[in-house]
């Protein structure tokens, strides 16, 4: 039976042991680490019984902090895959030289850059900053939860789906060896005839519904659920930021969907919108991507601008300075980033006339940026600030952030574009935004708001450690990548001539190892952390002496976040409250409304998988039953009318009573 | 402190002034103003980013909880002065920027013949540019001088002074033209020309190469740019002529297979229409071109009629276009002109076909043996039956 290649070929569609990546000895040796670890933490956790409590209390939540908190362990673990392949590109290119060929051939390592761009910005990115916004978004605005609790669910099993795809890929098949973007007509069936941009096509079509969707979720909860008093004018500036990413999300992921649709179109019934002799154009393909492209990078750095306000604010002890020129700088360049795309392909034969408007338009965006950090400039001004661990990456940010800025606007000058398009002096400036401005965002974020979501800081030494590795390897790492880049080397090389330009790399190698202390240590402090969580605990619920309303509540927040929707009179909220002696009500509470638990959404997003692994592999009949099933129980889940339940009174006067006890045990009314 | 500056910069400098930084320190006049701007608009963007660098670390210091000399004023949030310079320095220098960049990219548009040889000196009147020729194959470079009948491939040749005039275009996937001693780059499109003015004034060995990954051996799509003063240049021409080897339609179907690390070399002498083909996407023969098709369109179209227009495809460079759900792999045949079917009687004499036909990747790798790709038929002796010559 199972020698004949039909049956299998109906079965398996194309997926036979050969797919099994057996003969790469690093994959396999990865394999087998992955699969250990994965025993042990199954084991683990069947051991200490915690499937059931994982699977009730967190995987069916529909409860916005606790998804925020797993998008962000999502990104985290997203983040290890990402960096492994990054140190391994960073080895690759310092050993590759004199006739060396390095220790990986083509076919790993240009799977390797890709994997890196795509995990990177989609899968560690995307679900730290979409997490953050999670958590933190209704809090600030003193919401009881999201607009759609459900769908926001579904939202992250989707996300976590397509990071399911592209980790399958590294040990069932391969990965796209196209770079990030996929051009055509290498992305074309007849350049890349393998699955590897199928998995890519079906990993960002999957993570991206759960994208968009989370997009549309955000943006309701922030037009129609803030607190009685919250104008538009004193919502605080990191839920502005939120609003303007979340706006752009669902305005530019539908272009993506759209064009990854029409590259399957192309790569499955043989379409010709991306092929040149029927009539079709690649150009097609790259302006669309970039089209996504571009406001996707701002997607990414609003919510890290609004991070750093509220965290310069809160540690300068002042109000934010200029809040007004503030949102005007977010809106100017929300809508400013639909207008840039074509910069990403000066090089690709527009005119004269054409480059200079994208150019200029590009140059534009820098005003309402540099008027961004003029204002946390003079919040710091006459401020009296408090060096924890936030603040340190804010002033960290505003340092590296300004190189990278400036490097940026250099590229947006087409004639300076032309000598400096895809060498690594580009690449040096992505990463110098990106990890100076998002991910340092990040961090501030993360050590900023871990309190209110744990009820314990972060340990500071370890988080110490953190910083300066990062500081310090992303300086040498990224600064040879500038010099490279201006002696004329281009990006995505495997191997290497000159010898004069082994030194930079292996700079640049060093500079890797650093940052890879800085993730470890960071780990190290979420770890200790845990450990000294007693030490380290926080009873009043505003560790900061914060501003804004989600350090009202308690540390964690009871699941119904506010007892009573409270009224607001001013910009910084909680600062304001605070200043008028703000009395928490003790007495008086009601039931309160909340959404019920659902599975809907991890069976959904699972289904999802299925679907586009039987899609990427031609497993016809598995791709029909996935899909059937998929449809069917997206219509049986909506005849589910057990969606809702109360919380009875009493029970919020037992939460709130408890909080009044440690309030006033710690000496503190409030 | 100022000469202690020198001596902790000095090493600094000295290291950066050992690697050769060809991108600030070309040999070409294009690349020479591509640099003047690029260090203009880093001069410009200075004037305001070293200021907010010391700024920064100078409140960041000042202000620190501990100093309890500095003047705390927590509800201090908005003043219209500050504001107003907060906005306007920047858009100020953006205005400087933008004028420098509406300039300057008007004036280096890749399309545009240069207007000068270099600095201070002029064009020689009357001077017929150097015409080069430039297909991106998977994974070397084509050059070809159509006016001296030559080609070759990795290596690229051209007289100091003389205006150069590069038309680009690529076989298969997308590149990037790009010498940097010489010129910024350019794009090297499938089905799609572009241009590239330039022109070196130093003679001297350059590299060139490929900046935009195309696939496995893209890290060995380098070529060597010879600027060579007339004399060289001309015993250059003569020695590719004296070399042998002709590039026709036939022995470039066998070029442009995919292949790494190919070694330089010349032809003696080239088909004159192969440029034209390739851009066209019409090497093979029986192929309608591209512009055969746009023209077409532009009348209306054949309609209907046009469907019925195409040849049911059995070799291609690449195992390609053979999509799951798609139909039949096929391409549009060229309608026949009289031109064309006298070139036809005299392709079945000789048909220009490679003689292997074994199906490759487009990565160039061994082909998994599960994955198995149709092959063209052959008939009993192993001859290719070609629709052509039937």
């Amino acid at each position: 039976m199972f020698d004949n290649p039909t049956l299998l070929k109906a079965i398996f569609g194309r997926l036979t042991l050969e797919s099994l990546p057996l003969h790469e000895p690093i994959v396999v040796a990865t394999f087998v680490v992955v699969a250990l670890g994965g025993i042990t933490l199954v084991g683990a956790l069947s051991y200490f019984r915690l499937w059931s409590y994982l699977w009730r209390e967190w995987f069916t939540s529909v409860d916005h902090k606790r998804i925020g908190v797993m998008y962000m362990v999502l990104g985290i673990v997203m983040l290890l895959r990402g960096f492994s392949d990054a140190i391994m590109m960073r080895l690759q290119q310092a050993m590759a030289f004199g006739g060396s060929e390095g220790y990986l051939n083509s076919h790993h390592y240009d799977q390797i850059f890709t994997a890196h761009g795509v995990i990177m910005i989609f899968f560690v990115a995307m679900p730290l900053v979409t997490g953050l916004m999670n958590f933190v978004v209704p809090l600030q605005i003193g919401a009881r939860d999201v607009s759609f609790p459900f769908l926001n669910n579904f939202s992250f099993w989707m996300t976590a789906g397509g990071a399911v795809i592209v980790m399958m890929s590294l040990f069932v098949g391969e990965f796209a060896r196209t770079g990030w973007l996929a051009y055509p007509p290498l992305s074309s069936i007849g350049y890349s005839p393998d699955v590897g941009v199928d998995y890519y096509i079906w990993a960002l079509q999957v993570a991206g519904v759960g994208t968009l969707l989370s997009g549309v979720n955000l943006v309701c909860t922030i037009v129609k659920m803030r607190a009685p008093g919250m104008t538009m004018m004193r919502m605080p500036i990191f839920t502005w930021t939120a609003l303007c990413t979340n706006v752009l999300i669902v305005a530019a992921f539908p272009v993506l969907t759209a064009v990854l649709a029409l590259l399957s179109l192309d790569r499955y019934v043989g379409t010709n919108f991306f092929t040149n002799d029927f009539g079709g154009n690649p150009m097609m393909y790259v302006n669309l991507i970039w089209i996504w492209g571009h406001p996707e990078v701002y997607i990414l750095i609003l919510p890290a601008f609004g991070i750093f306000s509220e965290v310069t604010s809160t540690f300068c002890g002042k109000r934010l300075f200029g809040y007004t020129s503030m949102v005007y700088a977010t809106i100017v360049i929300t809508i400013l980033s639909y207008l840039v795309w074509l910069h990403h392909f000066f090089t690709m034969g527009s005119g004269a006339s054409v480059n200079s408007f994208f150019g200029i338009t590009t140059m534009i965006i820098s005003i309402p940026t540099g008027a961004k950090i003029f204002n946390w400039l003079f919040t710091m001004y006459r401020g009296r600030i408090r060096f924890e661990l936030p603040m340190m990456w804010t002033v960290a940010f505003m340092l590296t952030f300004v190189v990278g800025g400036m490097t940026g606007v250099l590229l947006a000058v087409p004639p300076a574009d032309f000598v400096l398009h895809n060498s690594l002096f580009l690449v040096a400036h992505f990463h110098n935004v990106i990890i100076g401005g998002v991910l340092f965002g990040l961090f501030a974020g993360i050590s900023y708001w871990f309190p209110k979501a744990f009820g314990f800081r972060l340990d500071p030494f370890w988080g110490k450690m953190s910083f300066w590795f990062w500081i310090v390897g992303f300086w040498f790492a990224f600064m040879p990548l500038y010099i490279l880049g201006l002696m004329g080397v281009t990006r995505r090389l495997r191997v290497f001539d000159d010898p004069s330009l082994q030194i930079w790399f292996i700079i640049a190698a060093f500079g890797a190892f650093l940052i890879l202390l800085g993730i470890l240590s960071f780990l190290i402090q979420i770890f200790v952390s845990v450990r000294r969580r007693e030490d380290l605990r926080d009873d009043t619920g505003d560790p900061w002496d914060g501003r804004t309303l989600e350090w009202a509540t308690a540390s964690p927040p009871p699941a119904y976040n506010f007892a009573f929707t409270p009224v607001i009179h001013d910009g910084d909220a909680w600062a304001d409250m605070k200043k008028r002696g703000y009395q928490r009500p003790l007495t008086g509470f009601r039931d309160i409304h909340m959404p019920r638990n659902t599975g809907a959404g991890v069976i959904l997003a699972g289904l999802s998988v299925v679907l586009a692994v039987a899609l990427i592999w031609y497993i016809w009949w598995l791709a029909i039953v996935s899909f059937v099933a998929l449809i069917g129980y997206a219509i049986a889940h909506t005849f589910n009318y057990d969606r809702d339940f109360h919380i009875a009174s009493s029970d919020v006067t037992r939460v709130e009573d408890e909080r009044t006890r440690l309030l006033t045990a710690n000496g503190q009314v409030g | 402190m100022s000469r202690l500056r020198t001596l902790v910069l000095l090493p600094l400098l000295a290291s950066l002034g050992s690697c050769s930084m060809v991108v600030m320190n070309p040999s070409g006049d294009v690349a020479a103003q591509q640099r003047d701007l690029l260090v203009i608009s880093t001069a410009l963007m200075l004037i305001v980013i070293i200021p907010v660098m010391a700024l920064t670390i100078f409140f960041a210091w000042r202000y620190r909880q501990s100093n309890r000399e500095a003047r705390y004023e927590p509800d201090w949030d908005h003043s219209t002065h500050l504001e107003l310079v907060i906005w306007a320095v920047p858009l100020l220098i953006i205005i400087c920027l933008g004028a420098v960049t509406w300039m300057g990219t008007h004036l280096l548009d890749p399309y545009r013949p240069i207007g000068r040889v270099a600095a201070g000196k002029s064009l020689t009147p009357g001077a017929r540019p150097l015409e080069v020729e430039v297909v991106a194959l998977d994974w070397k470079w084509l050059f070809i001088y159509p006016e001296y009948g030559v080609a070759a491939i990795n290596e690229l040749a051209a007289p100091v002074d003389r205006p150069i005039t590069f038309r680009i275009t690529s076989a298969s996937v997308m590149n990037s033209f790009y010498v940097p001693a010489l010129a910024g780059q350019i794009y090297a499109m499938p089905g799609m020309e572009t241009k590239l003015h330039a022109v070196i004034n130093k003679s001297g060995d350059y590299e060139g190469f490929s900046a935009n990954y195309s696939g496995a051996g893209f890290s060995g799509m380098r070529f060597a740019f010879h600027g060579l003063n007339d004399a060289d240049f001309q015993a250059w021409v003569a020695k590719a002529k004296d070399g042998g080897g002709k590039l026709d339609r036939s022995s470039y179907l066998e070029l442009e297979r995919p292949s790494e690390n190919e070694p330089a070399r010349r032809y003696a002498s080239i088909q004159s229409d192969l440029y034209k083909a390739v851009l066209n996407m019409c090497v093979e023969p029986g192929k309608m071109c591209m512009s055969e098709m746009t023209q077409i369109d532009a009348k209306g179209g054949l309609g209907l009629a046009g469907i019925y227009n195409t040849v049911p495809l059995l070799y291609d460079k690449f195992a390609r276009r053979g999509t799951v759900f798609g139909p039949a792999p096929s391409y549009v045949a060229s309608i026949c002109t009289t031109e064309e079917a006298l070139a036809a009687a005299t392709n079945a004499a000789q048909p220009a076909l490679p003689t292997t036909f074994t199906p490759i990747l487009g990565a160039g790798l061994q082909r998994p043996p599960a994955m198995s790709i149709r092959l063209p038929s052959r008939s009993a002796t192993g001859a290719f039956r070609s629709p052509f010559n039937s």
